[in-house]
Order: C-alpha cells, then structure tokens, then sequence
C-alpha cells in the first residue's frame, strides 16, 4: 500500500473548537482524494470549521449550500463536471443533522440517481454547530440541550437506509484510526457512482471529555462495540481491522460511556437499552459478515 | 419555422435551442409538459444534457446551483407550491450569482389546491435577487427564454432570471409560433467564479457585518445594470429575428388618457377591452409590464390608472397596484381579478374602467368594496 502522502490540503488554523475530530477526519479524508476535489458542505461544524471570510483553512473549492441541499447540490455539480471531461472528486462532508434528518431526503434522491459522488456524514450524535441539540443521530440516553434528561429514542440507522439503496461501496469510520479512515475514503473515490462513509465524530465540547481525550475516545467507541467498523462493497460486508476483535469480546459499555459527560447520572433504564440497541447492532454485523 | 404550439412547448424548444448541460427539474401542474417535453428531447438525442430528475424542487434548484457553479448552462421549471418549495435556494442562486433560467408557470398557491393562473407564487419571491418577466403569448415566452438566458449570463448581470407565464390561460393554450436558430445570439457562457480545482476558493462561507453589505449591493448593482442590458438584448434580438417586447409594452397609449396596467395574459385581454372603449369615447391605452424585476421607470403623470393584479399581499394590497404607488406616484383604481384563475373578460376590463375610482380597490367579483 502507498505510504499518506505528507502534502496537507486543510491549514492548522482551523476555527475548529480544541480536540475537534472533524479537523483531523478532513485532513485525511483530503490527503486521501487529493487536490482535484470539491467540497460540497451544508449548514454545519464544518460552515464555522473552514473559516470566515476572507480567510480559509480549505486549499480545496468548499461550496458551501443550504441545510437541506448538500446532496442534490453535488448531483448537480457532479454531472456538470462530469458533461464538462472532468474527473473533479465531488465530496458532500454534512453533519448528522444534515445527513439523517434535513437532508436525508436530498440524500435519498441522490443515491437512488446513481450520483457520481462521496458522502461523508460526520456524526456528532447531536446538533452541533448550533449547541449540542438532539439529532436522529443521538444515542439513547444521551444527554442534550433538548433532551436535558437524556434522549428516550434510539440513535436512527442512516446505513441501513443508505444500504437500501445499493451504493455500490458504504464503509464507517472514526478519526481515532485515521489509517482506516485515509483507506476507505481513497477506495470509495475509486467507484464510479454513489459511495457513502459515516463518520463518527468524538465531540469533546459536545460530549463533554477534556479535548486532549479525543482518540481514546474514539477508540473506546470502537472496543465496547458502540461504533463498529466495516465496509460494504457492491453488498458484501467486511468487518475492518480494528473491530474484528471487540466484535466478538468487547469491553464494557460502561468504559465509554464513563468517559464522557453526556451519559452522566441518565436511569439505569436507558442504559439498558442503550447496551440492547448495541448489543444487536452488533449480532447483525456478525452474523452478515458471517462469522456469527 | 412556423409551428403551433402551447407556452409550455414554446418554452421547452427554446430552451431546446439555448442548449443548456443541466436541468434538474420536478413535475408540478401546469408545468409538466415543460419537462416531460425536455426530456423527449434529451432521450432522443435532440439535446445533449443531463437531465437529473430530482425528487422535489428544492432538490431541483439545488442541482441548478451545483451545476451551474460548475460553470454550465442551467434550467429548470417549476409553479406555485413547487416554486415555494424552492424558496430557500432562490436566494442562495442569486446570492451565489448564478445564472439558472428558470420558467415559472403562474398558478394559485393553496389552501384551497387550485391549479389556475394567478401571480401570487412569483410575486410572493421578489425579493430573492432574481430578474422576473411575465409573458403573455406563446411567442413572447419563447423568445423571452431564449433572451433570459443571455441576461442572465451576462456578467453584468450573473443573476438567475425567472420566465413566468399563466398557467393554462398560457402553459396549455395553442397559438402560432415562429421557432428560430439563434445561432450567436446567447454566447457561449463564461462564469468568472466557476469552481476550478487549480485555482480554489471558499464559496459563500461565514461572512460578517463589514463584508456582507458589499456582496448585498453589488447584487443590487447588478440588477440596475441588467435594466441596460435588457434594452441590449432586445435590440439585438429585435435586429437579428425582427421581434421587439421592452420592458413594457404598450397598446394604444400614446393619447391615452387612461391606462390600464397589468402582467400577462390580464394584460393581452385589456387590448380588447380599450378598443371597446376607444368606440365608447373612452381614450384608454394598456401598459403591459413584462419585466418586474428589475422594476420599469414610469412616468404616468397626468393620466388615470387601472391597475388589475391577478395576486394580493394580505393586509396591505395589490402588489402591481402598490409597486406603481411607490415608484410612480400613481394614484391607482386596484382591481383585485382573475385569482385562482377567475374568469375576467374584456368586457369586465371595460367595466373596470368605466367604473374607476382613483385610490380605491376593488375586489373583482365581491360585492361590497373593501
């Protein structure tokens, strides 16, 4: 495999809050498709992330849409370039509120059309940019500023929506293994069509973890199992690397969710449901990989 | 080439001859003959596009923004709840200076649904940036595309233009049509802020207060400016193919003492209307407005204005009727007629102005007046 290329396509000078794992996710996500690539971003972290004009931390084109738009922004820009002889990698980098919830329409429609793009859903489990308020995307239990008593419904499965729709390459992925992440972004941009990473993004203002605790964090989600790593191409399913083994002896839920304020003091009982909810998610991926 | 054809048709082989890369479009009574037609064209091979058949409008105007960011030519159509459904990404394309062509098929906006003609649905987005012009013949909407993609493109301009025509009354009604090659008429287009992977920049990021002013005003500048470029390309189209509209145009208005002023086919209707009162003695004239934004200079002074809209702006009037009071110091009679697609005959037109009374508004077809 080809070393990760030195050249850095996203300045240090981000206006990213300290810890911020979505900084660190587009600088390999950028090193991965390299120069020739497009932005496509919706209402987000990433809106305040890039900078504020005239300054920007982004060497690539970042157009930047309204909140429901990212997706079938980029179907247009995609058959533009494309009509145009051009191979421009047209990424969409939303958040999980524009992804799951506002946008998941613009999302399905742009999927069902064979869009020649990437999607990366960065998943803060929350509203992020304006506070930390519930997303489709937050966990069970998790505390937010609108679910001051933790949330009562559970996280909603954007990949199995998104698997309905057949892309022919869908992965997931956390910057706590940029090694992972730089693989699968540069895979995904080798499919013509659709292709489809969620992103889990360790939010320490949101999440509540001093921000020198961002990779263990993010490895922590991946021991207990909480967030599982694999990838799906042309629908057969890959568990990666650093998954293989909590799949089958995760540690403790507890381990994770003691990092991180968001999880404090919330009843027992969502706990417990929290455990089930990962506790399936877990048996499904086993038993389509096949190693259940 | 003399055809027959519908609005609809005509704006489609216009927009067949403009030859747009992207129209990303959703179909909406009474537009879709616009796109099912377009997409004849492009599955035969008669136009080489993409046509992305989105899942709603706002997708639709979205698609528009991408692509035409991308430096392409761009089109799509819409009506009333589509065109409102779009409201978002109606700002962000002007605000991103991009010139998508856009044709709006005028119909009622609901409750209650009713699919007939009526000017609420564009007039209620006058203020998104975008040029607006109303045509009234089939003939008058094909060429007015194909002039709307030239305005649009011109980078004095670069603001999206929307073609609005009636639903119906217009969309569905078969008149003749002279079809024509304009050749070097709409230049190739040339978007000085395409995206360009070897020369990147941040698009529409977060801007403050000491910046956003300027960008605010150049849009506003622009569209001064388009008032000029609207005369250019008239003039030009005019030469080329013969046909002139303005951005009025007037009938029977030089000795007028009367005018009668509306948009679209209200407008076309009100010809036969003043004949009828030249017989009476009446010297009455129309002025039609075809181009509301960027908004015509007037000068009414020393005549009687009718002013009929086929729209209303709840709690404050007729939004033709008060344009013309702020810009032109008119004292209007406001005929509010022909909502939700109401009959509204010459002879009712006729009635209007025998019975006008200046600084009044009338509900056409309600019996006390407000």
């Amino acid at each position: 495999m080809a070393p990760i290329p030195k050249e850095e396509h996203i300045l240090a000078t981000t206006s990213a809050c300290p810890g911020c794992s979505s900084s660190l996710s587009l600088r390999y996500i950028l090193k991965a498709s390299g120069p020739d690539t497009v932005l496509v971003i919706p209402a987000s972290c990433t809106s305040v992330i890039q900078g504020m004009y005239p300054h920007t931390a982004v060497q690539v084109p970042v157009y930047n849409i309204a909140f429901a738009a990212a997706a079938s922004c980029a179907s247009g820009m995609s058959a533009a370039l494309r009509r145009a002889g051009r191979g421009t990698r047209v990424i969409v980098y939303a958040g999980d509120g524009g992804t799951v919830d506002i946008g998941l329409q613009a999302l399905s429609g742009a999927l069902e059309r064979e869009t020649d793009f990437l999607y990366i859903c960065f998943d803060n489990e929350a509203y992020g940019n304006t506070g930390m308020q519930r997303s489709g995307s937050t966990p069970l239990g998790a505390l937010t500023t609108t679910t001051p008593a933790g949330k009562v419904h559970p996280k909603k499965e954007i990949d199995r929506i998104v698997e309905a729709h057949h892309p022919p390459y869908q992965a997931t992925a956390v910057s706590a293994f940029p090694v992972d992440l730089y693989r699968k972004v540069e895979k995904a941009l080798t499919f013509r069509g659709p292709s489809f990473i969620h992103l889990l993004g360790p939010c320490p203002t949101g999440w509540r973890f001093p921000h020198g605790k961002t990779i263990e964090v993010g490895r922590m989600a991946v021991k207990t199992g909480a967030w599982i790593l694999w990838e799906r191409v042309h629908g057969v399913l890959a568990v990666s690397a650093p998954s293989k083994g909590p799949l089958k002896n995760p540690v403790p839920l507890q381990d994770y969710l003691g990092m991180q304020g968001r999880f404090r003091g919330i009843p027992p009982s969502l706990v417990e449901r929290l455990q089930g909810e990962i506790d399936l998610r877990r048996a499904e991926v086993l038993r389509e990989a096949g190693e259940a | 080439m003399k055809i027959i054809a519908t609005g609809n048709y005509a704006v489609a082989e216009a927009v067949k001859q403009a030859a747009p890369w992207v129209i990303a479009a959703y179909p909406i009574t009474p537009q879709t003959e616009i796109v099912e037609r377009i997409a004849q064209f492009v599955t035969r091979g008669e136009l080489a596009c993409d046509y992305i058949p989105v899942e709603s409008e706002h997708s639709a105007m979205a698609a528009c923004i991408g692509a035409s960011a991308a430096g392409v030519r761009t089109f799509t159509a819409t009506s009333s709840q589509g065109l409102l459904y779009m409201h978002e990404l109606l700002h962000w394309a002007a605000g991103a200076r991009l010139p998508v062509v856009m044709a709006n098929v005028n119909r009622a906006v609901g409750p209650p649904w009713n699919v007939w003609a009526d000017h609420t649905d564009a007039l209620s987005q006058r203020d998104t940036g975008w040029l607006q012009v109303y045509a009234a013949t089939a003939q008058e909407a094909y060429d007015t595309t194909l002039m709307a993609f030239r305005i649009a493109e011109d980078e004095r301009v670069l603001l999206p233009v929307m073609v609005n025509l009636d639903g119906f009354l217009l969309s569905h009604t078969m008149q003749d049509l002279a079809t024509l090659e304009p050749g070097s008429f709409i230049p190739p287009l040339h978007l000085p802020h395409a995206i360009d992977t070897a020369h990147p920049a941040a698009y529409a990021p977060l801007t403050g207060p000491k910046d956003y002013y300027r960008f605010r005003w150049e849009m506003e500048r622009s569209m001064r400016d388009a008032k000029r470029v609207i005369a250019e390309t008239e003039e030009d189209f005019a030469a080329r193919f013969g046909r002139r509209y303005g951005m009025t145009t007037e009938y029977r208005c030089e000795d007028a003492d009367v005018l009668v002023i509306a948009m679209g086919t209200l407008a076309k209707e009100a010809e036969v209307a003043v004949d009828r009162l030249r017989e009476e003695g009446t010297r009455a004239g129309v002025l039609r407005i075809r181009w509301f934004r960027p908004f015509p200079k007037l000068d009414l002074a020393g005549r009687e204005v009718v002013v009929i809209d086929r729209d209303y702006s709840f709690g404050f009037g007729g939004v033709l009727a008060h344009s013309l009071c702020s810009t032109a110091r008119a004292e209007p009679y406001s005929v509010i007629a022909g909502l939700g697609g109401q009959e509204v005959t010459h002879g009712d037109i006729a009635s209007f102005v025998r019975d006008r009374r200046p600084g009044e508004e009338h509900w056409f077809g309600v019996k006390a007046d407000v």
